[in-house]
């Protein structure tokens, strides 16, 4: 077991994990963030993209140790973000979702695409959108939701933040320190000492309070 | 599925990394990106006792360039080359082979040094390499060797690393500003793996016509002197002529099903591609 630090969502987390624990694992099971969704684990159906460092990547081939010091942002991460506002209302509007499965990650690839490519039509916004399945084959509303969003941008009526200068290599990693020593902790000891348990339980804290505004909000709806 | 479970190391120097690898004596699996190795490890394709993250050894995410070639450090990813991150004037051939490699979200995190070492015949950056000559920097933390890219691999998922080596560059030697290079992978679905693929080096001024098909049973297919199967140097704006009977022996001879109709049409397409531009 070892203990890694990364930030999620904006908020500092450290969690006690095995190696072998992929990182879309740790923000369903550890956070409770399960928006992140997870299909075929292998890298190629997409439901499980994420931002890590402001880019897209998948988190199911995506060991959470890697990820050392690294920024994700989950798609409940991005809920005041402007162009994720305008794909939402997009979506909805070109009735871009069936049964949802796929929406996520679709999000977090379509708002890559808004932001790196404001002058892509239609063909490269299919040939972006080949490492996202949809189960319901619902590609063509989501298309139109991306290219209406791609038209808003055009226009000038969607601000978007220009793109901060990249390091080289993979997106997420290369900020760790030294782990050396393949000495594992038993894990009985790992939870003893389960490091800064703050962060993680101050997230945790923060989604149970948007649990309980969401719920609050449709019980009075339903009283209504 | 999930993985079996493993250690955990980050090497932040080549020595650090060479003796963590050669203490593990064979068991240990070297992790950039992961792109490649998250799928085997997650379908228990591969059990490693041990993964080390290489990705904090600054030497590896180096770039040199002379009057000769490019040195890209092996942890440099594929969207780096994409966007130009990383770009060779003579050859916009790199950026148009990474916009092709699977999808953004994969290309953010793997690395043209992982891709060489996982060796996946339907990969796009080993047989582009080979008809580019490229070589591989090989070290063992002490000392680096060179080994001509089409020799590292050895066969389907193999390269010549031994234990506590690991590949720390790529050199890529420059073509005259005349030269043209050309890769086309003929598969179903956009950022699939190739069902076969051709790449073509034309450089007159170099004396250099190189070729390679990918997607074969082991390494790819090298041709050192493309002439050989393309009738001739093809001219700028002719259609391209290929030899389909000699192109069909040297596939034959690598272990392919004569003919190889999939793979002498992206050979063809590869040249096309590198004429017409």
């Amino acid at each position: 077991m070892r203990a890694v630090g990364l930030t999620v969502n904006g908020i500092p987390v450290i969690e006690t994990v095995e190696p072998r624990m992929h990182l879309a694992d740790l923000l369903r099971e550890r956070l409770g963030l399960t928006g992140t969704h997870l299909r075929c684990e292998q890298g190629a159906c997409g439901v499980c993209t994420v931002l890590i460092d402001g880019q897209p990547a998948r988190s199911c081939i995506t060991y959470a140790v890697l990820c050392e010091g690294a920024q994700i942002t989950t798609i409940e991460g991005l809920e005041d973000d402007p162009v994720m506002a305008a794909l939402r209302q997009a979506f909805t509007a070109e009735h871009g979702l069936q049964c949802g499965f796929c929406t996520p990650g679709m999000l977090i690839t379509a708002r890559d695409i808004v932001s790196r490519l404001p002058a892509a039509d239609e063909r490269r916004v299919r040939l972006e959108l080949s490492g996202n399945l949809c189960r319901c084959t619902g590609y063509v509303g989501i298309v139109r939701a991306i290219r209406r969003v791609l038209e808003q941008r055009r226009a000038g009526a969607l601000a978007v933040s220009a793109a901060e200068p990249r390091r080289l290599g993979p997106v997420g990693s290369r900020r760790g320190g030294p782990v050396t020593g393949a000495a594992s902790v038993p894990l009985a000891a790992a939870i003893g000492d389960a490091a800064p348990p703050a962060a993680g339980s101050l997230l945790r804290a923060v989604i149970a309070a948007r649990v309980k505004k969401t719920f609050a909000r449709l019980w009075g709806k339903f009283r209504r | 599925m999930k993985p079996s479970n493993f250690e955990f190391a980050r090497a932040t120097s080549l020595a650090e990394a060479a003796t963590i690898l050669r203490q593990a004596a064979g068991t240990a699996r070297v992790v950039a990106g992961g792109q490649s190795l998250g799928p085997m490890l997650n379908l228990r394709l591969v059990q490693p006792s041990i993964l080390v993250d290489i990705t904090a050894i600054p030497e590896l995410t180096h770039i040199e360039e002379d009057a000769d070639g490019v040195v890209v450090g092996a942890c440099v990813t594929t969207s780096d080359i994409e966007d130009g991150r990383v770009r060779v004037e003579e050859l916009p051939i790199l950026a148009s082979v990474a916009g092709g490699v699977a999808y953004r979200a994969v290309r953010n995190r793997g690395t043209i040094g992982g891709s060489i070492c996982h060796a996946d015949p339907a990969g796009d950056w080993l047989p582009t390499l080979c008809a580019l000559a490229a070589e591989c920097i090989v070290t063992d933390g002490r000392r680096a060797r060179r080994v001509p890219i089409d020799q590292f691999v050895t066969g389907a998922f193999e390269v010549t690393l031994e234990p506590g080596e690991l590949l720390q560059a790529i050199r890529i030697p420059r073509p005259s500003r005349a030269a043209r290079c050309g890769y086309y992978k003929v598969c179903r679905k956009a950022g699939e793996f190739a069902l076969a693929s051709g790449a073509v080096l034309l450089d007159g001024e170099r004396e250099r016509f190189r070729a390679a098909i990918g997607a074969t049973e082991g390494r790819p297919v090298v041709i050192a002197d493309a002439r050989m199967v393309l009738e001739g140097i093809p001219r700028p704006g002719a259609a391209v002529r290929l030899d389909e009977r000699a192109a069909n022996e040297l596939l034959g001879r690598a272990g392919l099903t004569t003919p190889a109709r999939l793979h002498i049409t992206a050979l063809a397409r590869a040249a096309a591609a590198a004429m017409a531009k």
